[in-house]
């Protein structure tokens, strides 16, 4: 009989595990085990309360206001407050971003990982920016209170804005996220083997036609993930926001044209929600509202960025 | 014999040097580049002189005896240091006993125990979870945790305010940060250490805790530290959840509310022209922000060079 060998061969191996494992089932490694499901389980579950808190509690506020919310200034009314100049202000503080770090960053990357030799300088730049990206945000924001509100003032936000301007809080939006950029971009420049910049020198290119031509290109999906997920974490930011005048408050100004906007007070998405979470509980509601609305942007922009990064990743 | 009349030009270096424009354009990039790198050692300097100037200022024209008062309330012109110092370290701590546990155990869980699957899966998630906001976590310390979990312990809190939520938040917002790089140091152990483990009868969680996380602890350490580095740094949860945003009285009660140097900072801020009164308030914003970031660079320090000896070892 064909089943007569197996039935055996089962037993035999059970035969072996028990007289290996005695009789009793091995109660702490599967207590252990246990422990991290659970606390994995636990860490999990915390995201998805907080979720469901936010949601529940926002959704209904977002439906009954419909666009109104996303579009109205802010007011002193909870009814009537919405995150119109919120949305603006955190748009425009991820132009300055797009604009000031990313080339900067990307330029600053492409130097440490193509041109630099293993110098005590580059030595140096590298460990400078690891720290810089550890430096507790709202330190950026003092440095942008110093600089660009109060020593740069006249410049920045001349008039009734004191300096606490747009262009500040960019700048210092720009200088925050400048140091991720450059890790993210030379961690994808790093994954660039070396045989296509060997191909392309074999041909004669200078080292600036190889970055141009063959590198960029091939660590480009890298650098988008990286620089979209900084991006995203400008667009939460606010300590730094709070320190170099977003303001908190309310305020009804309409700007005639692009220069007025950037020297002119502003707000930010994050900063809104802090100033709501400190007013009465008539403004729960607006808070839940606004912060629904900045986590579906950041869950867009991250599923964006993990999208990219599934869909051009390269196994080399 | 005739020599050829014809002798070859010896070749110099500057034949094979290329065009000059290609190779001024090749030098005009490369300083560009260089320009570019360098500019993150001017923001440093910027970021120390900028807190220098304002706090040397702090420092020369305070009453030394008004930084060892009982409380730290700026707008009376008195600067407990050892409050806020002492509110940054009961916060954070906190903020250490939630996510060092949950974090570690998630990181144990990934790299040893979970399938391919489930660590696609997963990681992406935790991703999600270090890119909440602080401002929204630290709502969710006021409303939620506050009055669900923290009031069990010590009930009737002043108005949900108190370092035990804030701590939470904090250890919430922490733990992906010590649960990925925690996770990227047991990854690297190579897996031949595992097998000799395993080939020795050990069982998993005697090769986990015995093999595994030994052989990684440089790593670990340095997860545990930047985590709470970051924990000393973050400013949003405590500024709404820990409350006493007039100011505090020195303590370390969990279940009171308490100020940390960042929020501190913010609370200051937040009073927006006063800070620029008479009084020595704005230049103490900058006096905490130096200790501050001298707190952050000796931990960060520290734990770049337990990241390093991990990357020498495999």
């Amino acid at each position: 009989m064909a089943s007569t060998p197996r039935t055996q061969a089962i037993t035999g191996a059970e035969a072996v595990r028990r007289s290996l494992e005695g009789d009793r089932s091995d109660w702490r490694s599967m207590g252990f085990h246990g422990l991290l499901v659970t606390l994995l389980v636990l860490t999990l579950g915390v995201l998805a309360w907080l979720l469901s808190v936010v949601f529940v509690n926002g959704v209904p506020v977002l439906a009954e206001r419909g666009v109104d919310f996303l579009t109205s200034p802010l007011a002193a009314q909870p009814d009537e407050a919405g995150v119109g100049q919120a949305i603006a202000g955190s748009l425009w503080l991820m132009v300055f971003v797009a604009v000031i770090s990313f080339p900067l960053g990307i330029g600053a990357a492409v130097y440490l990982e193509e041109y630099a030799r293993d110098s005590w300088f580059t030595r140096f730049v590298n460990t400078v920016v690891r720290n810089l990206a550890g430096v507790p945000s709202i330190v950026y924001g003092l440095l942008g209170l110093a600089i660009f509100v109060v020593a740069l003032g006249d410049i920045v936000g001349p008039g009734s804005a004191s300096g606490r301007s747009l262009i500040a809080g960019g700048l210092t939006m720009a200088i925050l996220v400048l140091p991720i950029v450059i890790i993210t971009s030379a961690e994808a420049l790093r994954a660039v083997p070396g045989s296509i910049r060997e191909a392309a020198f074999g041909v004669g290119a200078t080292r600036w036609e190889v970055v141009r031509s063959h590198v960029l290109p091939y660590a480009a999906p890298g650098i988008f993930t990286g620089t979209i997920l900084s991006m995203a974490r400008a667009f939460g930011e606010t300590a730094p926001l709070v320190l170099v005048g977003a303001v908190i408050g309310g305020f009804n100004v309409q700007y005639d044209n692009i220069v007025e906007t950037l020297q002119g007070r502003y707000t930010a998405l994050p900063t809104t929600v802090y100033d709501w979470a400190r007013k009465p509980p008539s403004f729960e509601g607006n808070v839940y509202a606004a912060i629904v609305v900045l986590i579906v942007v950041l869950l867009l922009v991250n599923a964006l960025a993990i999208y990219l990064r599934n869909r051009f990743e390269r196994r080399w | 014999m005739t020599a050829t009349p014809h002798t070859p030009r010896r070749l110099a270096v500057s034949d094979l040097q290329g065009s000059a424009a290609r190779r001024r354009r090749e030098l005009g990039v490369r300083l560009l580049f260089l320009g570019a790198a360098s500019l993150s050692i001017v923001i440093s300097l910027l970021i120390i002189l900028s807190l220098a100037g304002e706090a040397w200022t702090f420092i020369s024209q305070v009453d030394p005896a008004l930084l060892f008062e009982r409380g730290w309330f700026p707008r009376r012109d008195l600067y407990s240091l050892q409050t806020i110092v002492a509110g940054t370290l009961t916060v954070a701590g906190i903020g250490m006993l939630v996510a060092a546990p949950l974090g570690l155990g998630a990181a144990v869980y990934l790299s040893e125990y979970a399938s391919p699957r489930v660590r696609r899966t997963v990681k992406p998630i935790l991703e999600i979870l270090a890119g909440i906001p602080s401002v929204v976590l630290g709502y969710f310390a006021l409303r939620v945790i506050s009055p669900t979990i923290v009031d069990q312990v010590c009930p009737g809190t002043t108005e949900g305010f108190n370092m035990a939520a804030a701590g939470i938040g904090v250890g919430i917002l922490i733990t992906p940060l010590i649960a990925s790089v925690a996770e990227d140091a047991m990854y690297a152990v190579p897996r031949s250490l595992r097998e000799a483990s395993y080939g020795l009868g050990a069982r998993k969680r005697t090769t986990s805790l015995r093999i595994v996380v030994p052989a990684a602890i440089s790593g670990i350490v340095a997860a545990l530290i930047l985590g709470l580095s970051r924990g000393i740094g973050e400013t949003m949860v405590v500024s709404i959840a820990a409350g006493a945003t007039g100011g505090s009285l020195f303590s370390v009660n969990p279940c009171e509310p308490g100020q940390t140097m960042t929020a501190a900072m913010t609370a200051l801020a937040t009073g927006s022209d006063q800070v620029r009164g008479a009084t020595l308030a704005f230049p103490s914003l900058f006096f905490v922000g130096l200790l501050l970031f001298a707190f952050t660079l000796v931990l960060n320090l520290v734990a770049d060079r337990f990241v390093r000896r991990v990357r020498i070892r495999y």
